[in-house]
């Protein structure tokens, strides 16, 4: 059957109709992503001020400029700490998470079914939720903690780590069924081989449950990285950056610069500078995945 | 009872999840001269009344059910046939497209933020719900792409042959035959980008400035009155903007799983 469709007359029309079937889909990527990647670095070696029209050729200026912006470097470091922390605490949630929803027990569909809540309420909606737990005077956290009223958002090292809680409460979900996903490709018929050898449960978690589940957990890494490396939403309405720029990340940092200062050029710098270390860790997460793929 | 530390986990786990929502959702019926107490004496429908006829919500509900509707309209009429192509047709770049999809999902918001504003700006579209669909699609058409694209290659090859055979063009055996039977999958996709619509925050902020043209996340993150944070009403317009996505959800949870897992993109 397959040499009908594929005889050649057939075939030059084939893959002309595929492109036409995919162009309006790549018309769009690239007008949305790909120019406006190039338009925002070509912005970033210029001086732009909106509200003076005024704009000036500047070269790598305004990237020289940031290598001694401490205020650069600080958002940076926020944003690291964030994601490393943030995905860290996620994955060790994520994993007993997973082998909990593949454990068949009465509770399994409730709690299949309550763990999507935190995954589709609106980012917004959670960072309010939880800063109305956080309050200082009536929120939840500070009712049941013993002592002294602690404000979480306003205080330097304590706002960070809040702010990482409310992801790791949004967020989590969603790494857990990625690796839910992965356990259910392992065959039970190892775990039973291994029943018959004698293996304690634990001894076959961690000589068969993960290291098969290591690309799916590379994965959901991966995209959990990405994710909150571009962190924004949570922290701008806990603490819009604050205190003391404490909480500031690269995104929050260049928001502030395009849309409060109007400094479109280093604004647009920062945004580079953001694609650019999300390019960097994508491709230190392929080089793992295509080694686990070998 | 048989294993005391599953339902210890399980217990721990759905208070983590679901004590902060529940708390939010007993603040929004928590008469607002009683929040100082450790729990409310009465409860009061106050806040929603005041939320819904006190402040445009109402409106800020229509611009968010717009923008999200017109976002999964255009991205599924473009998106579809692009998907059928990459699932059952062979042309050169078919892994590239693929592969660029998941990175321009992989984008940061930000990145692209300063010149979308000065398009939408010179293009007269910015303050606009209809300009937020275009930026929008930068997450919204790759997951739909991914998602759709495995959607269809589930769909077995024969009735794409068979179509074919019959006389059927390629666009054809899409348009008669896979597409109707796609059905589930372009469903799926629809939810899944109606709620990452519905959710979007960095955008709306930055190209909507109109008051009355705010969305759902953008509006919630502006609540405020002149003395104090109204946190009755934030919960109350919370509930709102999140019960619709949360009884979906549940509706359609193995939808949902298998969607996210199946594109594997995005929180």
């Amino acid at each position: 059957m397959n040499g009908t469709v594929k005889a050649t007359g057939s075939m030059g029309r084939e893959r002309r109709q595929a492109y036409m079937l995919v162009a309006p889909a790549v018309a769009v990527l690239m007008g949305v992503a790909l120019y406006p990647i190039l338009a925002a670095i070509w912005l970033s070696l210029h001086r732009l001020i909106l509200v003076f029209g005024e704009r000036k050729w500047l070269g790598l200026e305004n990237y020289g400029f940031m290598l001694g912006d401490a205020r650069f470097w600080n958002a940076l470091g926020n944003t690291g700490y964030f994601t490393l922390v943030a995905v860290s605490v996620e994955l060790l949630l994520a994993v007993p998470l997973a082998l909990l929803l593949n454990t068949s027990f009465p509770g399994r569909g409730l709690l299949r079914a309550s763990v999507l809540v935190p995954w589709a309420i609106p980012t917004v909606v959670s960072a309010k939720l939880w800063a109305w737990l956080f309050n200082p005077d009536y929120g939840l956290i500070n009712r049941l903690l013993p002592g002294q009223d602690i404000n979480w958002l306003g205080v330097p090292g304590y706002a960070l780590h809040a702010a990482i809680l409310v992801d790791v409460w949004k967020t989590t979900p969603f790494m857990a069924l990625l690796v839910l996903a992965g356990l259910q490709g392992i065959s039970e018929d190892i775990y039973k081989a291994a029943r018959v050898d004698g293996a304690s449960r634990w001894r076959s978690f961690v000589s068969i449950t993960l290291p098969l589940l290591k690309p799916a957990i590379l994965l959901a890494l991966l995209f959990r990285t990405l994710d909150a490396f571009r962190v924004f939403d949570a922290i701008f309405v806990l603490t819009e950056g604050g205190p003391a720029n404490t909480t500031e990340t690269l995104s929050i940092y260049a928001y502030k610069t395009l849309m409060r200062a109007g400094n479109f050029g280093y604004g647009s710098m920062l945004s580079v500078m953001t694609f650019l270390c999300v390019v960097g860790l994508s491709l230190v997460y392929i080089r793992l995945l295509g080694k686990e793929g070998r | 009872m048989k294993r005391p530390g599953l339902w210890l986990a399980t217990v721990a786990f759905l208070t983590f999840f679901l004590g902060p929502f529940f708390w939010q959702v007993l603040t929004s019926v928590w008469p607002d001269g009683q929040l100082t107490q450790p729990l409310p004496t009465s409860l009061t429908f106050d806040n929603y009344v005041s939320v819904l006829w006190g402040r445009p919500f109402l409106q800020v509900l229509v611009n968010s059910l717009l923008a999200a509707s017109l976002t999964t309209l255009f991205c599924m009429a473009v998106g579809a046939s692009a998907a059928f192509a990459l699932a059952k047709l062979e042309f050169r770049g078919r892994n590239l497209l693929l592969a660029a999809a998941l990175a321009v999902s992989m984008f940061p918001p930000i990145a692209t933020v300063s010149p979308l504003y000065l398009i939408l700006r010179a293009t007269g579209l910015r303050d606009t719900l209809v300009g937020l669909v275009p930026p929008y699609a930068t997450f919204a058409l790759p997951l739909t792409l991914w998602i759709l694209t495995s959607f269809f290659r589930q769909l077995p090859d024969e009735l794409y042959r068979a179509a074919r055979v019959d006389g059927c063009t390629p666009l054809g055996a899409f348009w008669r035959v896979l597409l109707p039977l796609a059905a589930p999958g372009l469903a799926t996709t629809a939810i899944l980008v109606f709620i990452f619509a519905w959710n979007e925050f960095l955008y709306a902020l930055t190209f909507l400035s109109s008051p009355e043209k705010r969305t759902v996340p953008v509006a919630i993150s502006l609540f405020a009155s002149e003395h104090k944070e109204p946190w009755g009403e934030i919960a109350a317009a919370s509930v709102i903007a999140t019960l619709p996505l949360v009884v979906m959800t549940i509706l359609f949870q193995r939808r949902i799983v298998s969607g996210l897992t199946a594109g594997a993109v995005k929180e």
